[in-house]
């Protein structure tokens, strides 16, 4: 069965001026790389040009009026990215590059205070680098144990043993969907088995912030990553989410500029939540940028996306289902509801590098390698994987001249 | 690119010369090519005359990284490591004929990395062996 997808994917697309840009070789481009960085938006570039055209200034300390313009943007956008993961408060709110630094932030924060021999941090077998080595480091520092839980073929958690594996942990670190597979930790499980162990919680959400609605009271994680380029806003800025009580005891990560109360020459104060956190100038016009794609998702409506990746998901596995006779295989959860909208596959001898640049010449953008997983490809025995992966811009007719290049590839590669 | 994979790449990568591993191999490397997990171990059997006698290569990865370690082991055969370890990219693209993108680059040079560095490797251990 084909399920069909909204129609309202194509007027967004049009809101996406690189979708409109027709290849070198003259294709329409079809880009199917939004779990490794989403397109922008018209209305997030503008703000980055009327920042830099219109009040380009540096924050927390001009007198004058454009610096007190570009201070309160950059401090609307942080209320604007609270609302959007339902924070009880800005301050939880911490700035970074991306999710890389804001869990190397809690790692070097939190982790270093906190850790001894005989504690232990808790991930899983399908992490991305991201939230993978900053712990085998912290627990290399500290004398910690690093333990896994298991995932299933799918990619699904095992959580039989996961009281055992509690024991001792002081942090749980795990991504809300993989960046493979595109499986879901069942975090609503998770978060309380933890708690009332006495382990935090830290989400890696890179993969689902922008894709679904979140709420981080309602899940009551401790800790969540989020990376901006994900989700419509600029490269280079993040966010940490924190509970204000863990964030106020936790020391400073980078120190210097602004992250100041009082400086003497043999000691230093800091500056309350969140701008201890913050050392530096910041990101300022990419921070404003990244309230600006939070304001457009959120008038596209969360929920929408995800119900409309489930589809487009849905969709995607149907018209890949017919090539399997030829030995195309998809990983992951076999529903669409299960899974984020990242589909993972091998199309017979084809490694997944020649299928990406066969794909490239028909305009179609697709990941190829081993998406920063290379334990999670290791367990799975596949050297590299082909990715498609689905934003609220991606159609139908998308996943069509997906399946149209696949014939092309099988031409090529004289499979069939 | 658009013609890159042509007949004889293809035949290459599905039947690639010189695969395996040799016995004695007088010189040995291996290496990966992060971005995409293509792996490449080459061995070369150097004969009486100092000369490439024999080679193998074993890994996996792309058509072009295959298909380019492939073709390379037809081309080392009768040189000595010295000209093994100054070989030029030209001896890849020569072989396959066509033009590579750039991101795709890495890939068709991996085969050819590996043999240099065997070779180098080899080279590096002679005064040693002059010295017992």
């Amino acid at each position: 069965m084909i399920a069909s997808a909204d129609p309202r994917a194509a007027a967004i697309a049009a809101d996406f001026p690189i979708l409109a840009k027709p290849t070198s070789r003259g294709r329409r481009l079809v880009y199917l790389d939004s779990a490794a960085s989403s397109q922008k938006p018209q209305a997030v570039i503008d703000t980055l040009v009327d920042y830099y055209s219109s009040y380009n200034a540096n924050i927390h300390r001009g007198v004058y009026e454009i610096a007190a313009r570009a201070t309160d943007a950059f401090e609307e956008a942080r209320a604007k990215v609270a609302r959007f993961v339902n924070a009880a408060q800005s301050a939880e709110i911490i700035w970074t590059r991306n999710t890389t630094e804001a869990i190397n932030l809690v790692s070097f924060s939190w982790g270093l205070q906190n850790l001894k021999p005989g504690d232990a941090i808790l991930t899983t077998q399908v992490e991305h680098h991201s939230n993978l080595v900053p712990w085998q480091l912290l627990a290399a520092k500290t004398g910690a144990e690093l333990r896994y839980i298991k995932a299933d073929a799918e990619g699904m958690l095992q959580l039989d043993d996961l009281d055992a594996l509690l024991r001792g942990t002081k942090l749980v670190a795990l991504s809300h969907v993989s960046n493979v597979l595109g499986s879901i930790a069942p975090l609503e499980q998770i978060v309380p088995r933890a708690h009332a162990a006495g382990a935090l919680v830290l989400v890696d959400a890179a993969q689902s912030v922008p894709h679904m609605p979140f709420d981080v009271q309602a899940l009551d994680v401790d800790f969540l990553a989020v990376s901006g380029h994900k989700m419509c806003a600029p490269t280079g800025i993040g966010f940490l989410y924190g509970k204000r009580a863990l964030l106020e005891a936790m020391p400073p990560f980078l120190t210097g500029g602004d992250m100041i109360r009082t400086v003497a020459y043999d000691t230093a104060t800091f500056a309350e939540l969140p701008w201890k956190f913050e050392a530096g100038t910041s990101n300022i016009a990419d921070a404003i940028a990244f309230g600006t794609a939070c304001d457009y998702l959120s008038a596209v409506g969360m929920a929408w996306i995800r119900e409309h990746e489930i589809l487009i998901t849905r969709y995607a596995l149907d018209r890949l289902a017919p090539f399997a006779p030829r030995g195309l295989e998809c990983y992951g959860p076999a529903r669409a509801e299960d899974r984020g909208g990242v589909v993972s596959f091998n199309f017979a001898d084809i490694h997944a590098h020649d299928l990406a640049s066969i794909l490239d010449l028909e305009g179609v953008c697709i990941r190829a390698g081993h998406h920063c997983a290379m334990p999670l490809m290791d367990k799975m025995n596949w050297p590299a994987t082909a990715r498609a992966s689905f934003y609220l811009y991606t159609t139908e007719a998308d996943i069509d001249a997906l399946a149209a290049a696949l014939e092309k590839a099988a031409e090529v590669f004289k499979i069939g | 690119m658009d013609d890159f994979y042509k007949e004889y790449i293809l035949d290459h990568y599905r039947n690639p010369r010189n695969f395996g591993h040799l016995e004695n191999p007088t010189a040995v490397a291996e290496d990966l090519n992060p971005l995409c997990g293509d792996k490449i171990q080459m061995e070369l059997l150097v004969g009486d005359d100092g000369t490439v006698a024999d080679v193998r290569f074993s890994g996996k990865g792309c058509a072009i990284s295959q298909a380019s370690a492939s073709m390379l082991t037809e081309s080392i055969k009768g040189k000595t490591l010295e000209e093994v370890a100054h070989l030029s990219h030209d001896v890849v693209l020569e072989n396959v004929g066509i033009g590579i993108s750039p991101t795709r680059m890495k890939c068709a040079m991996l085969g050819l990395k590996v043999a240099k560095s065997a070779a180098l490797g080899q080279i590096a251990t002679w005064p040693d062996e002059a010295a017992t």
